[in-house]
């Protein structure tokens, strides 16, 4: 109730009693303000506590959730529609028509908890009987002792799984992981590479490229923003299996060490089939050699990684440059008086040629004199600029983790001799893949050319290195060394396959000179010639013919059949129609209105 | 007008407390089946590359060529060669079939005579 602050009675008796009314007045005023006030206060107070409240509720539920988020599993936001959740493997590599080349296969670990084993004795007895590479007396030995944890196998069968299943020993564990699939074995086994485990966990393990294209491309194949899209090489599958298959059966039939064969586009750089014997199984990786020498062990890509000194398919490079510099055209005549003495050296040919033959003919008949007289007129300089465009003194760019341990062997100075003995094929020395992107370079109108193994539908042309009319005239000169030459068993029927011989002898590995008896035999060949399409180099390591009187160990006589009977092979299968000779079109009149 | 507005906010509370807890268990169950769905579709995705891989084993070259060897009496299969390949005009085709004879003639040798050779 509102209290006056002049309350009459109060008022009037101060009056009679003669004090002062005002006192009155203003003690009402005071007690009314303090009134006021306290309201006030309280009224703070509550707000005070309200906000405070709020704030030790917000800070209680942000502590609460941070200490769940702390101890809790991390786990996917289930609803957010980002991505594909399901493929979360490694990718596939398929080859150019999209058939597998590899894949994953889930498959289980096994692994041991020996504290939890009833029985541990029989169990090691039982697992030792389902996997023969399992001691006993170990696994018995591991499973009584204080090992608590034990990995037993990397990856099971099903059967296998099934068999260790049965044991029934509640100490025996499987863990769910992928393994790296090879469907088709050795096939194309140099460039896949393989894979092998990484990080290794009981519910999933890490698989990682270990070589070839699964280290190169390792990144992008474990990148899970590519939702499971494969890796597409250049590589045909069935033109892979039957140059593998045919340079196999070479190789055992020209009784050599090794071989190698290339086939690649000439307009893209694409490598269709890429071989080295011999092979290995990727599924099951054979170990690094460790001692002895790495070229002879069948990890080694011969193709990519080999470099050899290759013989005269380098003469090729020397004429086409001296055609483009304008120094000599195919007819112009070439002295090749054998042998040729060059200070302290003796260049010589295989056979006495006469003492001039043209330019065509020193291919033809593969002269090294001829060569070297027309290195000559190039010079060092020069010579080396054009092998260098043409990719010869640096490692390929291919996509292979290997690529750059096969750099060139070039010599330490690059003087005249070495000049003359590079233009053919000696002093230098580059893999056969150098040697197919640098003929495809000739013969595909004389654009520079980089190999690559992946699928490359629209290639741009590089930057010129000879001209058309070059280029042509190899190509003629190649299918004339075939018709007419040293490389006359290389004709396919119907392929018009042109090409050139190398025959090198190997430099002794100690260094100090070259064999007398073992060889390099390459043949690098195009087809079909009327319209370039291919490339296709084949090289033998240490062949030796034996079918004649004497040995014989020229490409001519083995590289050159084995590359014919690839193209035959292969060419069919690229799609190339034989050009036939079929006389006149029967049936079709020419008529006109 | 101010017991209407009560009364209005109360029922709209009541209403959306409702609706909110409805969307919270229909967001739940379309999270579990999405769930489900996962696991299904990565069950047919594991078995699609299973089968794959199967394809492509039983299709590897070496084992299609052995096939074709073992069963060469049969399908005579040979590696694509390039005398496979040849003209439209190489290509014999299907011989018409010969008409029903309707009208059957009686022939004879008795008297065969190459000039009255009634065909």
């Amino acid at each position: 109730m509102r209290t006056p602050l002049r309350p009459l009675a109060r008022i009037l008796k101060a009056r009679e009693t003669g004090e002062n009314p005002d006192v009155i007045e203003a003690e009402n005023r005071a007690r009314r303000h303090a009134a006021a006030q306290d309201k006030a206060r309280n009224r703070a107070e509550g707000r005070l506590l309200l906000l405070g409240l709020m704030f030790f509720c917000a800070f209680i539920v942000i502590g609460a959730r941070m200490g769940t988020l702390a101890s809790s599993v991390p786990e996917e936001p289930r609803a957010a529609a980002e991505g594909n959740p399901i493929i979360g493997q490694r990718s596939d590599i398929v080859d150019r028509n999209g058939r597998l080349l590899a894949t994953n296969l889930d498959t289980y670990s096994l692994y041991a908890h020996p504290h939890q084993m009833v029985d541990p004795v029989r169990t090691a007895t039982q697992l030792a009987a389902i996997f023969p590479e399992m001691n006993e007396e170990r696994l018995i030995a591991d499973f009584t002792g204080q090992r608590r944890f034990l990995w037993l196998r990397r990856q099971l069968s099903p059967e296998q799984m099934q068999a260790v299943h049965d044991i029934g020993s509640p100490g025996l564990l499987f863990g769910p992981r992928e393994m790296r699939l090879y469907p088709n074995g050795a096939l194309a086994a140099h460039i896949l590479g393989g894979a092998r485990y990484g990080r290794e966990g009981v519910s999933s393990a890490e698989v990682i490229g270990v070589a070839g294209v699964e280290r190169q491309f390792d990144a992008f194949l474990r990148d899970p923003a590519n939702e499971g899209a494969p890796l597409q090489l250049s590589i045909d599958l069935s033109i892979q299996a039957a140059t593998e298959q045919v340079l196999a059966g070479g190789m055992s039939l020209m009784n050599a060490k090794g071989a190698t064969a290339v086939l690649m586009d000439i307009h893209s750089g694409e490598i269709i089939a890429m071989a080295s014997l011999p092979d290995f199984d990727p599924n099951n990786r054979p170990q690094v050699a460790t001692t002895g020498d790495q070229s002879d062990s069948p990890l080694f890509n011969r193709a990519v990684q080999g470099v050899y000194e290759l013989g005269s398919v380098f003469k090729i490079f020397a004429v086409a440059q001296a055609m483009e510099l304008g120094l000599i055209n195919a007819n112009t005549m070439i002295d090749t008086t054998n042998p040729l003495t060059w200070g302290r050296f003796r260049i010589r040919d295989f056979r006495n040629y006469g003492p001039q033959n043209s330019a065509t003919n020193v291919i033809v008949k593969s002269s090294n004199v001829g060569t070297a007289r027309i290195a000559m007129q190039i010079g060092g300089e020069r010579q080396r600029s054009f092998l260098g465009q043409l990719g010869l003194l640096q490692a390929t760019p291919v996509e292979m983790i290997e690529a750059p341990t096969g750099a060139p062997l070039l010599p330490r100075n690059w003087s005249e001799i070495s000049t003359m003995t590079i233009s053919y094929g000696h002093g230098l020395s580059s893999s056969p893949l150098h040697l197919a992107a640098a003929y495809a370079a000739m013969v595909n109108g004389g654009t520079k050319v980089e190999p690559t193994l992946l699928v490359n539908p629209v290639p741009t042309p590089g930057p010129r290195v000879v001209s058309q009319a070059v280029s042509d005239s190899i190509v003629n000169m190649l299918r004339l060394t075939v018709t007419e030459g040293t490389a006359s068993m290389g004709d396919v029927e119907g392929y018009e396959v042109g090409g050139k011989t190398g025959t090198a002898d190997k430099p002794r590995a100690a260094g100090g000179g070259y064999y007398p008896d073992k060889v390099i035999a390459t043949f690098a060949s195009v087809f079909p010639a009327s319209d370039p399409q291919y490339v296709l180099i084949v090289t033998l390591d240490e062949p030796i013919e034996t079918s004649g009187t004497e040995p014989r160990r020229t490409a001519g006589w083995t590289a050159v059949p084995v590359a014919a009977e690839i193209i035959r092979r292969t060419a069919p299968l690229l799609g190339l129609r034989p050009q036939m000779d079929m006389g006149e079109p029967v049936g079709i009149t020419l008529t006109s209105n | 007008m101010r017991t209407f507005l009560f009364v209005f906010s109360f029922f709209a509370v009541i209403g959306l407390a409702f609706w909110a807890y409805q969307e919270n268990y229909s967001t739940q169950t379309a999270v579990r089946e999405v769930r489900g769905l996962y696991s299904e579709i990565g069950a047919a995705h594991d078995r699609l590359q299973m089968l794959r891989a199967e394809w492509a084993y039983l299709n590897r070259p070496d084992r299609l060529a052995d096939l074709a060897d073992l069963n060469f009496d049969r399908l005579g299969l040979l590696p694509l060669r390039p005398e496979a390949f040849g003209q439209v005009s190489q290509i014999i085709y299907p011989i018409p079939p010969i008409l029903p004879i309707t009208d059957p003639i009686e022939l004879s040798s008795d008297m065969f005579d190459l000039a009255e050779d009634p065909l």
